[in-house]
């Protein structure tokens, strides 16, 4: 998925290759991470797709199924992954993870703790932003939870930039041989005060930490905690909002009856004031409104930078 | 494992200061802002004094400095804050105690504080620090035991903020640079918000070792932002339309290394999409033309970037700190390399291969128009986003994007971003909020439509028809393939074809 081998980027000559992981687009909010392999099929309701049709073309392209229908593939990204990722806990979504990773101040060589793992959606992201040259130290308790993750590292190709653990990190703090090593340290943990301090060893001076908590009562008693040893706290609240977009077709000619009640759609009869006829008979318009369904909150994030004290 | 940018000069640590590097000054807690460049002679004001910012060079960012009384004049010092300030034990201490004061009595008619600003002064010259006449202040301050525990808080904070100012050094990131631009000269970046620059670059994938094209039309930041993710691999490439390039000051802020400066090339769209590589004569007059324009860009773009951006809080503090006698030190110090015109190889090679993203950062300009014509220089399925801080243009752009198949994926996102305070019984969302960042219009190019699809299949997705192709199919695959296999149709729908096509 990511560059770090040059040979595998995505350009015009890149065809995909068998073992390629390739994202099945299907529409706007259905997709699916399919691994590329020469004897094996994909099927879904618009019929059956052979992979051998798929290798030799590139992505981005149409593939057709036997029954007509198509769909698209196209070349991983940590975006498209954080869609198409098996939820095994609640994840972090586009709007949080690009605002912590600009908030972190995470560029290529930094070396990032996190904790907990959970689905490995912030991860991937991480290890794009710290890639080729810094690494991902993340950590979860949940020992299959790691297992899992381990696996979907290879399989999205990030293994060489994160190394999972298992472990405590709340209870057992993150473990010494990183202490005033790490760049940005991020928490996702459901009581992340108790690992502040262990948090605060590991960051360089000046270093970032981050803490995401659904509950107002958890960001309280950490930032009671951060303010022992952290500077410049910040919290904040990001969500996104998405817009609809349509074509409304406006008649523009002059109604002879008075105004007509018109029924709610996309024809539309509207009188014109002055009661001049327009010679257009229908202007379209393209209109746009914000979404009806809308995320109400994820959690609150909670910045902070080490004190300097040498 | 530390930080290791591949430097190609000098080692420098970028953790710690040096002369002429780009820094950025937070004045009281996040009150005031301030860019500035070090050297022996730069300076700082604060209220109505002068500081010099030598003492600033060679320290670690993230260095706290107070201003102290000197035996000429008042200086910046280093200092070291105690680890659990009074404050701090004040909160825990009496939080359990139930507030009884309230502020019915006290009168504000400014004839609480003794202290005159004379007696105030004496005590400077006679060497006061800043703590001891805050704490001067507040034995001075008839209504100061009336109020309740938040209002002394508030008190002993604005009055140190006042008399002992603190500077913290910060190192000059995206992030930070956006948010001073968006708060004190919003529009010479297109209104562009943190939230909505960091959505950009992830939804275009920037990422090491990607080729990202950039149309830049908010004073360099995007391609500041894109360089910074490149970390001096890959290349960003800031084009334009017509002969002039876009300015893009901003990057100068950045305080980047030469590998990264070296990747931030620039290139004309006429060039890119040039068919044949002009000839050495051509290319070189064309260079003088562009060289020259561009050195009168930076002429006047330098006296721009090295302003400071200046932000004040509520005291109404809006003098510019001018370095124009800087602008002639910094040129010689260390002469800004990013902003190049592209080699021809770097053209060749983005022509072979396309570019892996694309950012359209024009807010004033029509998204569709410019999407037309950068887009066939993306590789297939890269995504690409484009800023704007109307809604329209990209309402418009989408659509046609859509009728003409040239994109998938395609979403208008409209970030949302609120902070808020959070203090023991005091925590609430803060009362300033910004209204709007700007809209994102962000998609993945489909690969060309040239490919046809196989001849046995029928192109409508009509149920009707399904069934028709899918019997149509069924024989004619049995005529190709020369390897029976266990196939069970059941009334038009297929089972088991995992088993038919699993060879071996």
């Amino acid at each position: 998925m990511l560059l770090i081998d040059p040979s595998k980027k995505i350009c015009f000559n890149r065809c995909i290759r068998d073992g390629d992981l390739a994202i099945v687009y299907e529409k706007h909010d259905t997709m699916k991470a399919v691994k590329v392999c020469e004897n094996s099929v994909f099927q879904n309701r618009f019929g059956l797709f052979k992979h051998s049709d798929w290798i030799g073309k590139s992505f981005g392209s149409k593939v057709f199924s036997n029954k007509g229908g198509f769909i698209y593939l196209l070349a991983p990204t940590p975006e498209l992954w954080t869609l198409v990722l098996s939820h095994r806990t609640q994840i972090l979504y586009i709007a949080d993870i690009s605002f912590v990773i600009m908030y972190m101040e995470i560029v290529p060589g930094c070396l990032v703790l996190e904790s907990g793992t959970g689905s490995g959606s912030l991860t991937t992201s991480l290890a794009r932003a710290v890639a080729p040259t810094g690494h991902v130290y993340t950590f979860d308790f949940h020992e299959q939870r790691a297992a899992l993750a381990r696996e979907d590292f290879e399989r999205t190709g990030v293994n060489t930039l994160v190394t999972v653990g298992v472990t405590d990190i709340q209870g057992e703090g993150f473990p010494d041989e990183f202490s005033g090593s790490a760049d940005s340290v991020f928490l996702d943990l459901p009581q992340p005060w108790l690992a502040i301090p262990s948090a605060g060893k590991m960051l360089k001076h000046d270093g970032i930490l981050c803490s995401f908590s659904p509950c107002i009562e958890q960001v309280q008693r950490s930032c009671e905690t951060l303010r022992l040893n952290f500077t410049d706290i910040r919290t904040f609240e990001i969500l996104l909002r998405t817009y609809e977009v349509s074509e409304w077709k406006m008649d523009c000619s002059k109604v002879e009856d008075g105004g007509s009640v018109s029924p709610p759609g996309k024809r539309r009869r509207q009188s014109s004031s002055e009661g001049s006829v327009r010679d257009n008979p229908s202007c379209p318009a393209v209109m746009a409104r914000p979404s009806a369904d809308a995320r109400g909150h994820t959690g609150y994030l909670t910045f902070a930078r080490l004190k300097c004290i040498s | 494992m530390s930080e290791s940018k591949p430097e190609s000069g000098p080692v420098i640590n970028p953790r710690v200061t040096c002369e002429g590097c780009s820094v950025l000054l937070d004045i009281n807690d996040g009150d005031r802002l301030v860019f500035a460049r070090l050297s022996a002679g730069s300076t700082l004001k604060i209220g109505n004094k002068t500081y010099s910012l030598q003492p600033l060079i060679g320290c670690p960012f993230g260095s706290l400095f107070q201003v102290e009384s000197g035996k000429e004049k008042p200086y910046l010092s280093r200092f070291v804050p105690p680890t659990e300030e009074n404050n701090v034990q004040d909160e825990g201490g009496s939080q359990l105690q139930e507030e009884s004061r309230d502020n019915r009595a006290i009168i504000d008619n400014n004839q609480a504080q003794t202290l005159t600003g004379e007696d105030i002064d004496a005590m400077r010259r006679q060497g006061a620090t800043g703590n001891e006449i805050v704490e001067a202040l507040i034995a001075n301050s008839a209504t100061f035991d009336k109020k309740t525990q938040f209002s002394q808080e508030k008190y002993r904070l604005k009055k140190q903020k006042k008399y002992a100012p603190r500077v913290l050094l910060r190192r000059p990131f995206c992030r930070s640079i956006c948010e001073a631009y968006f708060k004190k000269y919003p529009a010479r970046i297109g209104f562009l918000r943190v939230d909505a620059l960091s959505l950009l670059l992830s939804m275009a994938n920037v990422t090491a070792n990607s080729d990202a094209l950039v149309v830049d039309m908010v004073g360099g930041l995007v391609t500041g932002a894109v360089a910074e993710r490149l970390g001096g691999t890959g290349s960003v490439c800031s084009t334009y339309l017509g002969g002039t390039p876009y300015p893009i000051e901003i990057i100068r802020m950045f305080n980047f290394s030469d590998e990264i400066c070296k990747r931030i090339l620039r290139c004309s769209f006429n060039d890119l999409c040039s068919v044949q590589i002009e000839t050495g004569e051509q290319v070189s007059q064309h260079e003088d033309d562009c060289t020259m324009e561009s050195q009168s860009n930076e002429k006047t773009s330098l006296s721009i970037g090295t302003e400071d951006v200046h932000l004040s809080s509520n005291n109404g503090d809006t003098d510019l700190v001018p370095e124009n006698k800087l602008s002639s030190s910094s040129k010689t110090c260390k002469a800004p390399k990013a902003g190049e015109k592209a080699p021809k190889e770097a053209i060749q090679s983005w022509k072979e291969n396309g570019f892996s993203s694309l950012i359209i950062a024009a807010p004033e300009q029509d998204a569709w128009g410019l999407v037309k014509d950068f887009l066939p220089l993306l590789t297939y399925s890269a995504p690409f986003a484009i800023y704007h801080q109307y809604l329209q243009p990209l309402a418009t752009c989408m659509h046609n994007l859509q009728l003409e198949k040239m994109a998938i994926g395609l979403q208008i996102s409209e970030p949302w971003l609120r902070e808020y305070q959070v203090l023991p019984s005091r925590t609430h969302p803060c009362m300033q909020m910004s209204g709007t960042g700007g809209y994102i219009l962000s998609e993945f190019q489909v690969a060309q439509l040239g490919d046809p699809p196989p001849p046995w299949v029928n192109l409508s997705r009509n149920k009707n028809s399904d069934r028709i192709s899918n019997r149509n199919f069924w024989l004619i695959f049995q005529w190709l393939n020369p390897r029976p296999c266990s196939l069970s149709m059941v009334s038009g729908k297929y089972a088991n074809w995992d088993c038919a096509f699993c060879i071996g």
